[in-house]
């Protein structure tokens, strides 16, 4: 069982960092298949949030084929998300570095750099998001 | 589904002032809507209207369906200055509740005041100002309404009193599926408790729709300064800063922003909130509705 957080100031709304929280908890195996996600309940009272936004945020880990519902049980982790991850890890690393070596020949220092990477990455997050 | 409030046109004069005018708005039933604005902008009259406390001046207004007031039973009223009995205990409150409510729920009742720690035999008036707003929400949310209104907009709560009160309001929305229309000043707290938003200021509504919604379709656009006028039909202008070179704007658009001169980022539903109540009233009850075919 994991416990939620919220942190106001991320600028990420609030169901994005739930579904975060469990997508992180499964890539470092804090969570496993068959685990159970706190109830909605349980969720609203902890964080004092609205329902409607846990709800959300289950039913789009859902949708990821990560969690399962079981009416009048709760919800299931039904898949794991850190051994096929890791595995991509190596190649995703020397395409990056390459990407990198790139930006710096072009010119761009390292705040240039990091600003295009997070204005591309955060529209990309949103988008999919939606 | 019967939308949760429902008004045309309403409004509502002190005199010769409109506290709410040209309100025009629908919130789908089961959303925990917010309405925000700064004090006087019109939260508490729109409420009370909605609650059947006041009497439009003009326009329309249906709650669930029906005329404010019609169903009592359906629909709860909370002050969080906290209409109680300052002489009668926490005890005598629920008594009372019982007496007066035909579908009064007293199980569910002792159980919260138990759950928060309150005394039966403690008089209202010696409760502290959360413990007050607490109990006045329990006897609200005994009367097992469908829609709860709450007036925050006069609350003081310290910030603890106020996570334990919207936890035990967010606890009955998940357990009853209740809707909830709620009036704060406070824009911190909207994002975790509602899912639906009405701006208003100077007594008109300038927004509203559902919080994801809304924010999905609002970009935070900063570039080189130009006049908001040259943009594309499509791109509406909620707020602009102008600097000498440089101009910031919030802008309301379905579509993507395509114009390369514009960094893009998001807009957070704090800044969306106050670009609406500064900016010009982009949203407009749609024209030709003059308030004299409403009035009622």
């Amino acid at each position: 069982m994991i416990a939620f957080h919220l942190d106001d100031r991320s600028g990420l709304a609030p169901y994005l960092q739930l579904v975060r929280q469990v997508r992180q908890a499964l890539r470092v195996g804090l969570l496993r298949e068959g685990d159970q996600l706190p109830t909605v309940k349980e969720v609203v009272a902890q964080l004092a949030i609205n329902p409607n936004t846990v709800l959300k945020a289950y039913r789009e880990l859902e949708h990821a084929g990560l969690v399962a519902a079981r009416p009048g049980v709760g919800t299931f982790v039904t898949a794991t998300l850190a051994d096929a991850s890791l595995a991509a890890h190596g190649p995703l690393r020397r395409d990056l570095l390459a990407w990198l070596g790139e930006a710096r020949r072009a010119g761009l220092d390292d705040e240039s750099i990091e600003a295009l990477f997070m204005t591309t990455f955060r529209q990309s997050s949103l988008r999919e998001a939606r | 589904m019967t939308p949760l409030l429902e008004a045309w046109g309403l409004g509502r004069r002190y005199g010769r002032r409109w506290a709410l005018a040209e309100c025009t708005v629908r919130i789908p039933a089961g959303r925990v809507a917010g309405l925000v604005g700064a004090n006087g902008a019109g939260k508490s009259t729109l409420l009370a209207l909605a609650a059947g406390m006041l009497e439009p001046s003009a326009g329309t207004v249906r709650v669930l369906g029906d005329r404010p007031g019609s169903r009592l039973g359906k629909v709860a009223y909370v002050a969080q200055d906290a209409p109680l009995y300052a002489g009668l205990t926490v005890a005598e409150h629920l008594r009372l509740g019982a007496r007066l409510n035909p579908r009064w729920d007293a199980a569910s009742a002792r159980a919260r005041i138990d759950r928060l720690g309150l005394d039966p035999a403690r008089r209202a008036g010696r409760l502290s100002g959360g413990q007050r707003a607490q109990l006045a929400l329990t006897l609200g949310l005994a009367k097992r309404p469908e829609l709860l209104i709450l007036d925050e907009s006069a609350a003081a709560l310290d910030p603890l009193a106020r996570r334990d009160f919207r936890a035990t309001l967010l606890e009955a929305v998940a357990a009853d599926g209740l809707s909830v229309l709620l009036a704060s000043h406070l824009v911190a707290d909207l994002e975790r408790t509602c899912d639906h938003l009405v701006v208003l200021a100077d007594g008109r509504v300038r927004v509203a729709g559902d919080i994801d919604d809304l924010l999905a379709r609002h970009r935070r656009l900063t570039g080189p300064r130009r006049d908001p006028g040259t943009l594309p039909r499509g791109q509406h202008v909620v707020a602009a800063v102008h600097a000498a070179r440089q101009s910031s704007l919030v802008v309301r658009t379905d579509d993507p922003i395509l114009d390369p001169a514009w960094e893009v980022g998001d807009v957070g539903l704090e800044d969306l909130v106050i670009a609406y109540m500064s900016g010009e009233p982009v949203l407009r009850p749609a024209a030709g509705r003059a308030k004299a075919a409403w009035r009622a």
